[in-house]
């Protein structure tokens, strides 16, 4: 059998709308991904370390405060500093248009806005991320 | 009864012919889809008739505006005396800019405050916290210290203007905020009206401002209840919040359900922590409810919370003063209803939202702007807001007479239906051993999750509409509004102004305050005195939270879904 691609989904900061991160981590676990949700409130260092200890293919980041702009390229640089260059990093949250280039251009591999469906997300990661052997 | 057998026969006749002629239409011309539900999938019937209410007995489940069960009403006059308080709840940036913001909203009309604060200020941190980092002023006003407070407040008189403030975790410190400040210029406590949110278990359940553990947070909430009870006889000390709840994605009922059941349990835990009659502090609870976009099923929402919740004072607690039966709540327009896409849609999508909250009788609204899902409202985004509120109170007549929708058919049917779903779920909370009980579990949050993914597959299967989501959608969109944003130097500014205060406040005398206010905690005592001398001390809000997170722990969000 193939091996589960592993995602982690994350919340940074002190937002807590989580609905549109628990709806897409039982989206994840329909699609036979396995999820690691890690909750409202994390630091990108509780992030970064999550995401190392549990090695997973994909990090998904979630914040509706307007700190993304902060903390998504935090999240992506602190994995560089430690030597992690394979988990692409992707968004979601309502992102201006003003801030997408900079954040692409900050290492984000994917940013997913208001209106993008469940199923296109999950095609997405299908065609994009590969579970590691 | 609420008609005679001669009219039920008689309707039953006619219904039966009615039913026929439906049959021998649809059988050429079928309807245009099966299902005809609520957005929160309650099932709705052709048509209602005297039989769907014909057990409704008038004088119990009834009678007039100002009479128990209260369903029309708390009060006899309705909008005629008094329309609701229009209230916008705003909060940008600095203390100075919300300040601005105020005034602009008193100018054109606005008649009590609400106030947004920002993340840090509503999870307890200061702006210097290393977790603040590029949250300062995004979502609110930032709070540090009362000198902020000072500016917020400045030229507003504060013993006439009622002030809501939607603070949870720190409510204790920004409450004592308010009162230290109206103390130094001289206003009496018993003069000061407003609403703190205060409302932890809805925090557990859905909004996840968090800082402790459920029992210390309620212990909290029931400080701040006992205080105002005798001394800030005219503040509400809790709002007991259904919006965050539906917002969530729970159902009309889970809200419903959820946040009655949450108010029972402050009730219950006042009466036995702190030993005060039921009557003595009931008068001053308040709610909060979400108005959505199915328009009945909001109204019937409305109108059964009032009398699910007399009833229930009535009868669990046996309350007998009648304006601890009363349900007085203040509702919001639906955030999660409105799309990024086609924004100026919004306000069509508000405005029917507001009027159904009219039409269930608020005591104040919120309307909201039509870019706030995009970002923190402008100012012309927020007039318009404001003024659907003003068109709906003075130009549509909806005011002229008090519930009516009452009688009708439709409106009470789903009214009895939404009661008898939400007294199933409140007593299997009661079964689960309360709400703290039920939280612990994670019952009340799978619930809402449950209901959050369904409704999210039913938008992308299209099975239920959201305009320029999966319908009349438009390629290639390009957003042309104006969109607010709070620059960075924001947070450098606010960063000095803290830092300042801390220079020069006097910092033994803040050290003993914050431990007074740990030896409270300790004992189990009343912190709000304490508070209030703290933050008079130049205490900050996260150096209080710090004490209640070091004696009560604190609580992680264990990311049930």
């Amino acid at each position: 059998m193939a091996k589960k691609i592993r995602i982690l989904l994350a919340k940074p900061g002190l937002d807590g709308h989580d609905r549109g991160a628990k709806v897409l981590a039982r989206c994840f676990r329909d699609a036979g991904f396995e999820v690691i949700y890690t909750g409202c409130h994390n630091t990108p260092e509780q992030i970064v370390n999550a995401a190392i200890q549990e090695d997973v293919d994909m990090v998904g980041l979630s914040c509706l405060s307007g700190a993304h702009t902060y903390l998504y390229p935090e999240v992506v640089q602190q994995l560089k500093d430690r030597g992690v260059t394979d988990i692409p990093v992707v968004g979601g949250g309502i992102i201006p248009d003003r801030d997408m280039q900079p954040l692409y251009d900050a290492g984000l591999k994917a940013i997913f806005t208001p209106g993008a469906t469940l199923d296109s997300i999950v095609e997405w990661i299908n065609t994009n991320i590969a579970a590691k052997e | 009864m609420l008609f005679t057998q001669e009219l039920l026969d008689q309707s039953s006749l006619l219904r039966k012919k009615w039913e026929d002629e439906v049959k021998r239409v649809v059988s050429k011309n079928p309807d245009q889809k099966a299902d005809w539900s609520t957005v929160s999938d309650l099932g709705i019937k052709r048509i209602y008739g005297p039989e769907d209410i014909g057990g409704m007995d008038f004088e119990k489940d009834i009678a007039y505006p100002g009479q128990f069960p209260f369903l029309r009403g708390c009060q006899a006059t309705g909008y005629r005396g008094k329309y609701w308080t229009f209230r916008m709840f705003s909060g940008m940036g600095t203390a100075v800019t919300t300040n601005e913001r105020w005034h602009y909203l008193l100018n054109n009309g606005q008649t009590g405050l609400s106030t947004a604060f920002d993340f840090p200020t509503l999870m307890g941190y200061d702006t210097d916290s290393p977790k603040a980092k590029g949250e300062c002023g995004k979502c609110g006003v930032a709070i540090d210290t009362i000198e902020d407070f000072f500016d917020l407040t400045k030229g507003i008189p504060l013993g006439k203007v009622s002030t809501s403030m939607t603070i949870n975790p720190p409510a204790t410190i920004l409450w004592a905020m308010y009162c230290a400040t109206a103390d130094i210029q001289g206003i009496p406590l018993t003069q000061l009206s407003g609403t703190i949110q205060n409302d932890m278990l809805k925090e557990f359940i859905a909004q996840k401002t968090l800082m402790c553990p459920p029992e210390p947070s309620v212990k909290l909430i029931s400080d701040t209840i006992e205080f105002g009870t005798k001394y800030v006889p005219k503040w509400n000390t809790v709002s007991i919040s259904g919006y965050h709840i539906r917002e969530a994605g729970a159902t009309a009922v889970q809200e419903l359900a959820f946040t009655l059941r949450d108010g029972m349990e402050y009730v219950e835990d006042v009466i036995r922590r702190k030993g005060l009659p039921v009557d003595s502090f009931a008068p001053r609870l308040s709610f909060f409810f979400n108005s959505h976009i199915d328009f009945f099923e909001e109204i019937a929402k409305m109108r059964a919370a009032r009398r699910i919740w007399s009833r229930g004072m009535r009868e669990r607690y046996g309350s007998t003063d009648e304006r601890s039966w009363w349900m007085r709540f203040h509702t919001q327009t639906a955030g999660c209803s409105l799309t990024a896409q086609q924004p100026y849609n919004n306000v069509v999508r508000t405005a029917t939202e507001a009027l159904a909250a009219v039409l269930g009788g608020t005591a104040s609204l919120h309307t909201n702007s039509l870019d706030e899902v995009l970002c923190l409202p402008s100012d012309h985004a927020v007039q318009i807001a404001l003024r659907t509120q003003q068109i709906i109170a003075e130009e549509t007549g909806v005011c002229n007479t008090i519930d009516p929708l009452a009688g009708s058919y439709f409106v009470e049917a789903l009214t009895n239906e939404m009661e008898e779903q939400a007294w199933d779920y409140i007593h299997k909370i009661d079964e689960l051993g309360g709400m703290v009980a039920a939280i612990e579990k994670g019952f009340p949050q799978l619930e809402i999750s449950d209901a959050a993914y369904k409704f999210q597959r039913q938008i992308d299967a299209a099975e239920k509409i959201m305009i320029g989501v999966n319908k009349y959608n438009v390629e290639n969109e390009e957003v042309d509004i104006p969109l607010v944003e709070i620059d960075e130097t924001v947070e450098q500014e606010q960063l000095q102004r803290l830092a300042a205060v801390k220079r020069n406040r006097d910092s033994k005398r803040v050290k003993e305050c914050l431990e007074d206010i740990k030896k409270a905690c300790e004992k189990g005592e009343n912190v709000m005195p304490y508070c209030i001398e703290a933050v008079k001390a130049r205490a900050s809000v996260q150096e209080i939270c710090d004490v209640y997170r070091e004696v009560y722990g604190e609580y992680r969000d264990p990311g049930i879904y």
